[in-house]
């Protein structure tokens, strides 16, 4: 591919991410089915490898910015479309490299030198885009209202935006209470409550490393979330989903005053706002407030409403 | 609060240097020793040493306090602290690289599973491009305490029965274009 020739590609390059293909399928699958109903073309990077998240920093500060820049080498080799980024982590990771990338030397020569080695085509300008950020700024908030063919059954919703996305190198939202995912949901119907620790830590990885101590966040989080009255929480993150979900059992046993919330992200609720399948969009696969979940996204109040 | 008190000829003057020197780290001796990393960071509370004494033992060139401290590892990556600090140093790059340094030179606190997920991830990634999440958990968990297994089995059953966790070990088809295999091949 020639230096500086265009982008021809149209669409979204979809970087899914591991967790994306595991624990997080739900989101995968709400987000193709969102973005079929909203016709917009998606493809997936191919070949895609790990993009190193947070432990890779750890360990390997070169490695861990080598694995990124393959990833966006890949975008670049497939026509240089808008790499869309859901995970919070892969997110922030490959907009880190590409942010180091220009701010330090050192890291964009190792980059070049390595992509060189593997014959792989080399850096240029690829936007790294969250789905929260496509669906405000390449959608709009106007289009997803004039979409709705469902009323929300559901009670308010707590809008949980997760550490990363709107930290360094974002273009997510504003750093301090972000309200763009509030703003898209009150647009198709959903109720939202003040939710002051939308921006804190959920205890990532710490949930299977240092239990006590990653399940605390989490519990911090959900309690805050029903103090205001919160029914379910919307989340853009597999790992937030992820923890708040899956030991919300175990908060219970030491506080049983904690309502089950089930723990939805933004694309499923949009995807059914929008008219699409609740199995296509894998409600199925929530496990706190299963029942919950089943009925609003079942319910009469929930089937296609005149518009 | 106990007290430390800290002799100079304990410290490495220029180590701290070194540590500035890494990306994302060059503002570490701008440090007014505010505290605001400390007050938003969401783990500080479990922490043995707050991130604003880290910093100041960094500084210093307290090397052995700052890399076997608990601290470190507990850092969840979140940022909070380097989009608060009012001196724009990235709090998270400088634990990043206290670390790096702890993991290759060996120096790990006893009983702490997070170093060791550390380990295990980059040696699965390294090899196959990918994380497979159910072999990563296992691999840690018998490296750690094998017996946490159980207290994981509600949780891996929920993934399960949902359809949430695949067994299968992920991989790349091109592993050739991995950074540890390409080094191998290509002059760096």
């Amino acid at each position: 591919m020639a230096n500086g020739e265009p982008s021809t590609a149209t669409g979204y390059l979809y970087y899914p991410g591991c967790s994306l293909k595991g624990t997080g399928i739900a989101y995968e699958e709400s987000l193709l089915t969102l973005f079929r109903l909203l016709e917009l073309p998606v493809t997936e990077l191919t070949d895609w490898n790990c993009c190193g998240a947070t432990t890779y920093m750890s360990s390997d500060e070169r490695d861990a910015q080598l694995l990124a820049a393959r990833n966006l080498s890949l975008a670049r080799q497939a026509g240089g479309a808008d790499v869309l980024a859901p995970c919070n982590a892969c997110y922030l990771t490959l907009r880190k490299c590409v942010d180091f990338c220009k701010k330090y030397k050192s890291v964009a020569d190792d980059v070049h030198s390595y992509l060189e080695d593997a014959h792989l085509p080399t850096l240029q300008d690829v936007a790294i885009r969250h789905p929260l950020e496509v669906l405000y700024t390449d959608v709009g908030v106007e289009r997803l209202r004039a979409g709705v063919v469902r009323k929300w059954p559901g009670g308010p919703v707590a809008c949980y935006y997760g550490c990363q996305a709107v930290r360094p190198y974002t273009e997510v939202d504003r750093e301090s209470n972000p309200m763009r995912m509030d703003e898209i949901l009150n647009a198709v119907g959903v109720p939202t409550v003040p939710y002051a620790l939308k921006t804190k830590c959920c205890g990532a990885s710490h949930t299977g490393t240092i239990r006590d101590v990653g399940v605390r966040l989490s519990y911090i989080l959900l309690r805050e979330a029903a103090r205001q009255q919160a029914k379910a929480v919307a989340v853009i993150c597999p790992l937030c989903q992820f923890n708040l979900d899956l030991y919300q059992a175990e908060m219970r046993r030491s506080d049983p005053s904690l309502p089950e919330l089930p723990i939805i992200y933004l694309t499923q609720i949009l995807g059914w706002a929008l008219g699409g399948d609740p199995k296509d969009l894998g409600v199925q696969r929530c496990v706190s407030g299963a029942n919950t979940v089943r009925q609003w996204f079942t319910s009469e109040k929930g089937a296609p409403v005149h518009v | 609060m106990k007290r430390h008190i800290k002799y100079q000829v304990d410290a490495q003057a220029d180590w701290g240097a070194m540590v500035g020197e890494q990306p994302g780290c060059e503002r570490l001796f701008s440090c007014i020793q505010c505290g605001t990393c400390s007050g938003t960071c969401p783990v500080s509370i479990y922490m043995d040493l707050s991130p604003r004494r880290i910093m100041a033992l960094v500084r210093e060139g307290f090397r052995d306090d700052a890399l076997a401290s608990k601290t470190i590892w507990l850092c969840a990556s979140c940022y909070s602290c380097s989009v608060a600090c009012p001196q724009k140093i990235s709090v998270t790059d400088v634990m990043y690289a206290l670390k790096r340094e702890a993991l290759s030179k060996g120096i790990l606190p006893k009983d702490l599973a997070i170093p060791v997920l550390a380990q295990e991830f980059c040696s699965m990634v390294s090899k196959t491009g990918r994380n497979s999440e159910f072999w990563l958990v296992l691999r840690v968990a018998l490296r750690t305490n094998p017996f946490a297994l159980f207290t994981m089995l509600p949780v891996a059953w929920n993934l399960m029965r949902t359809g949430r966790l695949p067994l299968g070990r992920e991989a790349i088809v091109r592993k050739w274009e991995l950074p540890a295999r390409a080094a191998a091949k290509g002059v760096r």
